[in-house]
């Protein structure tokens, strides 16, 4: 038996299935990112001075992926309406750039942005040590223009064995170049392109820190709701990428032959889900790297 | 697989997909165009994050509303909102109240109107 309404519409909703069916889903994702995003905001609203990091993610490598979703996005919506347009080699094309696109995205995620955040180091110093290490944080400088102060010490941790050794009373830490000059104007806000670490070493005393380690989600709640909320982005984005390679592979594709339709209706609902996910992504973006 | 159009499966559907032949290819340059302004914006997005309005409050607000700008572009256009069908547009108000209440309720916890 058929299932109906595959490729014609009911007569009284106008909408054939899947169309109905994608958008209940997206309504359930809406509420599902908007529980992450409302943490995202109520943690950072209540974050006390100085404890909602800014440029500490890559913003080149950022924009670069947002350009790349983007790009997926355009070429998914030209994959249906080559579907629709009866152009199967041109469908091919564009879902291939699809698919090429979020593996790219995902590629750069899981390769680059996170290996790179869980190999830099940042040590939280106490509060009643922070004056100790002024000539780092620069925090007279900062009171004087407006800033928020600076609580953490961050760069590359040479004795990567304190973080274990109970022996070792000091983390030896090759500074993020904000930590090197941190009266230098220039450090007051973060750059688009990152600046290269500076050569100079600093030692901190384990008890003058309030907390330390890489950054992983434990790190702070920025990093928490940033792996949180980028994750199940990215879970999304491998999911859109293995039903788009259906489509594009003949097990999927060959639905053609038989009722080109109904492809072309299943890669308009699997694109909604695309774009959603894009969507999702515009949001992240400013919220994460940039403001 | 080839290029050679397959049959239709019937009379009402060719005739259904011939009139989408003839929408379609008037929207795909409407596509690569909200694509294009997509991109131009986020580049737009990342240039305002770096200038200063005064607080940052104001930067947050200001790439906010570029953000929303773009999501409305994605929704409109290349998720087809602009011309939909009214049941799509229920679930979607639905959506919308449900949404709206659970940032309410954010908003009162942080707000905290009962030992405030």
């Amino acid at each position: 038996m058929d299932i109906p309404y595959t490729t014609t519409a009911r007569p009284d909703t106008g909408l054939w299935n899947a169309k109905i069916g994608i958008w209940l889903f997206l309504a359930s994702e809406v509420m599902l990112f908007g529980g992450l995003f409302s943490a995202y905001i109520f943690l950072r609203l209540d974050a006390l001075p100085g404890n909602w990091p800014h440029g500490l993610l890559n913003v080149p490598v950022g924009t670069m992926n947002t350009a790349i979703l983007i790009a997926s996005s355009v070429t998914v919506v030209l994959a249906w309406a080559a579907l629709k347009m009866r152009q199967f080699t041109r469908y091919k094309i564009y879902m291939g750039i699809t698919i090429l696109c979020g593996i790219i995205f995902l590629f750069v995620k899981l390769y680059f942005e996170w290996p790179d955040k869980f190999h830099h180091f940042g040590a939280f110093i106490r509060p009643d040590r922070l004056e100790k290490y002024e000539q780092y944080l620069g925090n007279h400088h900062l009171l004087e223009k407006g800033l928020e102060p600076r609580l953490e010490i961050t760069g590359h941790l040479h004795n990567h064995e304190a973080l274990e050794d109970a022996n070792i009373k000091e983390y030896e830490i090759q500074l993020d170049p904000v930590y090197a000059a941190p009266t230098d104007p220039a450090s007051d806000r973060p750059h688009f392109w990152p600046l290269a670490r500076s050569e100079k070493i600093a030692h901190i005393a384990k008890e003058d820190v309030e907390r330390a380690g890489m950054f992983i989600p434990k790190h702070s709640t920025f990093f928490a709701t940033y792996f949180t909320i980028t994750g199940l982005h990215g879970l999304h984005v491998l999911g859109g990428v293995i039903v788009f390679t259906y489509f594009w592979l003949p097990i999927g594709a060959n639905l053609y032959k038989r009722n080109p339709e109904h492809l072309a209706n299943r890669v308009e609902v699997a694109g909604l889900f695309w774009h959603f996910v894009d969507l999702v992504w515009i949001f992240v973006f400013p919220l994460f790297y940039l403001l | 697989m080839n290029e050679s159009h397959p049959p239709v499966v019937s009379e009402a559907e060719a005739h259904d997909a011939h009139d989408h032949d003839h929408d379609v290819s008037k929207h795909v340059n409407k596509y690569l165009l909200v694509g294009a302004t997509l991109l131009v914006f986020t580049g737009l997005t990342v240039f305002l994050s770096y200038l200063d309005f005064g607080s940052h409050k104001a930067n947050l607000v200001i790439g906010m509303i570029v953000a929303t700008i773009k999501a409305g572009l994605v929704a409109a256009i290349f998720m087809h909102l602009s011309a939909e069908r009214k049941l799509i547009y229920r679930i979607l108000l639905f959506t919308a109240i449900f949404v709206t209440g659970l940032f309410w309720l954010t908003y009162l916890a942080w707000y905290n109107p009962i030992t405030r």
